[in-house]
């Protein structure tokens, strides 16, 4: 930018009071609730092995340590308070994600992460539920399975679909060249975010769950029927992804394979390998309490209060004039 | 020439795409809540006008184009060529063959400067400027007293273009025209 007006904000004043007035909201509803508000670092000291993230490396030299990471989800940090028992805890804070811009991103945004101990998924769902139904004023969420949302939308099924029927529905959005290399979850990536994603929470909001063990990230697995899920889901509005939740893993030996599968899976892909958080891992072994999380982008949740289109009119700042 | 991944695209970026030189129009960054991210590109082909929608994977990448724009003064066509030469002063003279003169042939004079987009280094496209100021050599006779409002007739210019002209326009006056859209804005004292 280098127009006379860059220095102005990208928000207007109702963008910027209502996102005041969200964030008392969230405090208010966790401190009903007996919640507590932890604030972990920002700036850690190892990054994410997940291979579609890509953190933003920091130039650190204190207390005798080079380097650092600014954190892609708070995840790691609080599940060591977790471990640590201090009970179920939440947090608002800043992440960043290296090239991730446009209307629905801004590489840094603003994160609500939530634990509850003793919750599983389905009871975590109806608590996200009650927090975003009860600020936006919607509906309350239906849900529906991987699976089906993709048989719908995308007219495939997921579980059972040979590579050559996944490339073949793929080929509506790419070339065959573009295809070569992408594996069954890059090209269900694909097709849930141009065939289904913009069709979800239309009508109503509506929470997808079940999805496939190998997207599984950090939440635990079962078998339902035949197929391996995981139990991960998020919520959609309008389109719009709002929130990422798991039935934790607490398995740390899992823990560990799922770290060097992402590895081996970056090196494939010509990604740097990353360093796995030890400290994380030594926290998973002394024991992560049964629990469920949530993470919940609180720039997307202002988007739809205001029903604005752009991520950019609801940060004061966004990357463009920061 | 340098080679651009799917973070660094934005609008306005020159790129080569299946071998033609394309203009970045939109690009959108979608992501599923996890996994893998795309951008979603709109791109304009310089060289057709076509305009393609194109997805790629994110860190995708396409070579950079060589296309830049120059100010060049119209000289004279040998039947084949029109010619232009650099208005910077070096002289330098470039031929554009009738693919890349196009629609703008109806517009060129001798002597006015135009925008010449060089794809590696030869005329891709000649564009002119909003307005050109143009002889009428051709059209019916002006009616007397009809100068303020009411009728129009076609008027012949120098160039062949024809526009649609007021009723008084007469044969040897000096228009200005609105090359976008081919309208007529005044008559210019000469």
């Amino acid at each position: 930018m280098s127009n006379a007006d860059s220095w102005q904000p990208g928000a207007a004043s109702r963008a910027l009071k209502s996102r005041a007035q969200q964030l008392s909201f969230v405090r208010g509803f966790f401190a009903q609730r007996q919640v507590l508000e932890v604030e972990t670092p920002v700036l850690g000291r190892c990054g994410v092995t997940d291979p579609s993230l890509s953190g933003i490396a920091a130039r650190v030299s204190a207390a005798g340590r080079q380097g650092g990471w600014l954190q892609t989800s708070p995840e790691y940090h609080m599940k060591r308070l977790l471990a640590a028992g201090c009970g179920d805890i939440y947090q608002v804070t800043k992440v960043f994600r290296d090239g991730e811009s446009g209307r629905r991103h801004n590489p840094e945004f603003s994160m609500l992460e939530w634990y509850r101990c003793g919750f599983d998924d389905q009871t975590l769902m109806n608590e996200v539920a009650d927090l975003v139904c009860s600020w936006l004023d919607c509906l309350r969420p239906h849900t529906l399975s991987y699976r089906e949302a993709l048989r719908r939308w995308a007219h495939i099924d997921p579980f059972t679909c040979t590579d050559a029927q996944l490339h073949a529905r793929c080929g509506q959005w790419m070339e065959p060249q573009q295809l070569v290399g992408m594996s069954r979850d890059d090209c269900l990536d694909l097709l849930m975010s141009f065939a289904v994603e913009p069709r979800l929470g239309l009508d109503c909001p509506v929470f997808i769950h079940q999805y496939p063990a190998s997207q599984a990230s950090l939440a635990r697995t079962s078998q339902v029927g035949s197929f391996a899920v995981a139990h991960r889901f998020e919520l959609y509005i309008n389109g719009l992804e709002l929130c990422n939740g798991y039935w934790e893993l607490t398995d740390a030996d899992e823990q560990r394979r799922r770290f060097a599968a992402d590895n081996r899976l970056r090196q494939a892909r010509g990604q740097a390998a990353m360093e796995q958080d030890d400290a994380f891992l030594a926290a998973m072994d002394s024991g992560l309490p049964d629990c469920a999380g949530v993470a919940l982008g609180l720039d997307r949740l202002l988007m739809l209060k205001l029903g604005a289109s752009s991520i950019d009119e609801v940060l004061a700042f966004p990357f463009a004039r920061a | 020439m340098a080679s651009y991944s799917t973070n660094e695209f934005r609008g306005g970026l020159k790129v080569l795409f299946e071998g033609d030189p394309c203009i970045i129009l939109e690009n959108e960054f979608v992501k599923p809540g996890k996994g893998q991210g795309f951008s979603r590109v709109r791109l304009r082909n310089l060289m057709t006008n076509r305009v393609w929608d194109r997805t790629f994977k994110s860190n995708e990448s396409l070579e950079g184009a060589d296309v830049m724009d120059q100010d060049m003064e119209y000289l004279y066509t040998d039947g084949q060529f029109w010619h232009f030469m650099l208005t910077d002063g070096s002289f330098e003279q470039y031929a554009a063959d009738g693919k890349a003169v196009g629609d703008t042939l109806k517009w060129l004079k001798e002597q006015n400067v135009y925008t010449v987009t060089l794809f590696n280094g030869a005329p891709l496209t000649i564009t002119p400027p909003n307005f050109v100021e143009l002889e009428v050599v051709e059209t019916d006779p002006g009616m007397k007293g009809d100068t303020a409002q009411g009728g129009s007739k076609p008027a012949t210019l120098s160039t062949g273009a024809v526009v649609s002209v007021p009723l008084f326009i007469t044969i040897g006056e000096v228009l200005k025209v609105d090359t976008r859209t081919g309208e007529y804005m005044n008559r210019v004292k000469s």
